[in-house]
């Protein structure tokens, strides 16, 4: 089904009733050089909107929410000693969890990737 | 809210580069390029970094009759520094404190050394800070002693790196002959005519490097030229900032303000000797008062994770009590990792100590260490 994108600028790959959660691309941009990443436990219960992980910049702090809601099942560890990979492939081995989908309805209220394109346009 | 924003005289010039420019101390400032804040900073430790700072004020003091001696004695009184003994052509780091000797502003300030001039005192002074300083100064200067804002008129650049002096004396050569904390007026010789600047040779990045004064339409040539120079990229604001913090430097709202004294913020080193009295200037019991009880001290702190512990962030000790606050952290390119600087309570402030951050909640360990992150690499003379 492709990317699907939020307006916090967070990106959600589903496969099945599994999902793969990261930020966008134009957000790697707009952060700058990223130097850490506080990613959830495994296990780790989250509604649409919670905070899932937070990734700081050489400037500042920013919070990364959930697209939608589920239970996280893994996080990318290789982040911890490779932040600048969320940089070099934001959408790709950059990604930051891996989560359960408990409501698939929720994913209709995310934007395509053509929309988010025009969305951060709009920005 | 963007159109109110003041501009330096190069702000065009900024845009031109792709500069993404923010609202700083009223003024609309490159905060990066490009080239981005961790290539900017690394780039100005290894070659030069070309950093636009005319928004800062640049004032002058002098009496009307005709000695130094006079304007030092009147600044003396609102500064913790000692200045009657400055020689022509030398500089000094001070503070602009109150009656309780809080920091109002801290301050660069110079003893012209050019003949028939050698009375007149230059400051520079934080860009947040400079419409209180300059009332500050008129209102306390006494009568016949003069203040002369010539932020209308004069630009300030600093280009700072290990590249910086070589690159700028090959517009004239003795420039390279200034020290650490000197300064002189110098002719540069630019292909399209001369032009005349004041440089000092000191700067905020703990790298040796040159601040450029000169009159905004030279300042634009002289720009213009250095950047057509390989190893000059121009900087923004996050660098700088990331560059003063590894260089264990202070920032005005953060680290000092009208709550820290000068000793609590371990500035001691800047208030000489015959200045600890607790007479001679606004505030001077409390800078008295503070050397004798410790209270609490500003130091470094090395974060054991890679979190990077911001400003405001509680600090404790192994204990759990809290023992102070961060006021400066991130992360330190040079360093390849986390540091902050921060006031704990002494005994806390001893080198080694070991306390804990807490970061989101979660308590991160940290150490007590000596400032600066990365050593200082000013340019003292030949040993």
């Amino acid at each position: 089904m492709g990317l699907k994108f939020s307006k916090d600028h967070e990106w959600i790959n589903v496969e099945g009733d599994a999902a793969t959660v990261g930020i966008s691309d134009y957000a790697q941009k707009q952060l700058g050089d990223v130097v850490f990443v506080e990613l959830p436990e495994v296990d780790h219960e989250v509604a649409a909107g919670d905070e899932l992980a937070v990734v700081e910049s050489v400037k500042a702090a920013s919070e990364v929410y959930a697209p939608v809601s589920g239970v996280v099942t893994a996080v990318n560890d290789a982040l911890e000693s490779a932040p600048e990979t969320v940089n070099a492939s934001a959408t790709g081995d950059g990604w930051f969890v891996k989560m359960t989908v408990s409501d698939a309805s929720e994913l209709d209220a995310l934007m395509d990737e053509a929309a988010y394109k025009e969305y951060c346009e709009g920005l | 809210m963007a159109d109110t924003l003041k501009q330096t005289a190069l702000h065009d010039l900024h845009v031109d580069l792709g500069a993404k420019m923010v609202p700083f101390a009223g003024y609309s400032m490159p905060v990066q390029y490009p080239m981005g804040v961790l290539k900017e900073h690394l780039h100005t430790r290894d070659a030069a970094g070309l950093f636009d700072v005319g928004h800062m004020g640049q004032v002058f003091i002098m009496a009307d009759d005709g000695t130094f001696e006079t304007a030092a004695k009147a600044l003396e009184a609102l500064v913790p520094a000692s200045i009657s003994d400055l020689e022509p052509g030398q500089q000094r780091y001070t503070q602009f404190t109150n009656d309780e000797g809080g920091i109002l502003d801290d301050l660069m300030v110079s003893r012209i050394n050019m003949p028939g001039h050698e009375h007149v005192l230059y400051l520079v002074v934080n860009a947040g800070c400079k419409d209180a300083d300059y009332a500050h100064l008129e209102a306390n200067m006494p009568h016949g002693v003069n203040v002369a804002v010539k932020d209308d008129t004069l630009s300030l650049v600093a280009l700072q790196g290990p590249k910086a002096v070589e690159i700028i004396s090959a517009l004239n050569g003795d420039i390279a002959k200034l020290v650490f904390m000197t300064h002189g007026e110098f002719e540069l010789q630019l292909e399209d005519g001369p032009l005349y600047a004041h440089i000092s040779r000191s700067g905020y990045t703990g790298e040796d490097g040159v601040e450029i004064s000169a009159k905004h339409e030279d300042m634009k040539r002289l720009v213009g030229h250095l950047l057509t120079h390989p190893d000059v990229e121009p900087i923004g604001l996050g660098a700088r900032d990331s560059l003063r913090l590894e260089a264990g430097l202070c920032l005005y709202g953060n680290d000092i303000d009208t709550t820290t004294s000068p000793i609590e913020a371990s500035l001691i080193w800047s208030v000489q000797k015959h200045r600890r009295t607790g007479e001679g200037y606004k505030g001077a019991a409390r800078v008295a008062a503070d050397i004798k009880t410790k209270t609490r001290r500003l130091v470094g702190l090395k974060p054991e994770g890679r979190a990077p512990a911001r400003a405001h962030t509680e600090i404790q000790d192994m204990d759990g009590n809290t023992i102070g606050e961060v006021t400066s952290g991130g992360f330190g390119p040079s360093v390849g990792g986390p540091i902050a600087m921060g006031y704990v309570d002494v005994p806390n402030n001893k080198s080694g100590t070991s306390v804990q951050l807490i970061i989101r909640g979660k308590a991160n360990p940290a150490t007590v260490v000596k400032l600066p992150f990365v050593p200082n690499r000013y340019y003292r003379g030949e040993s």
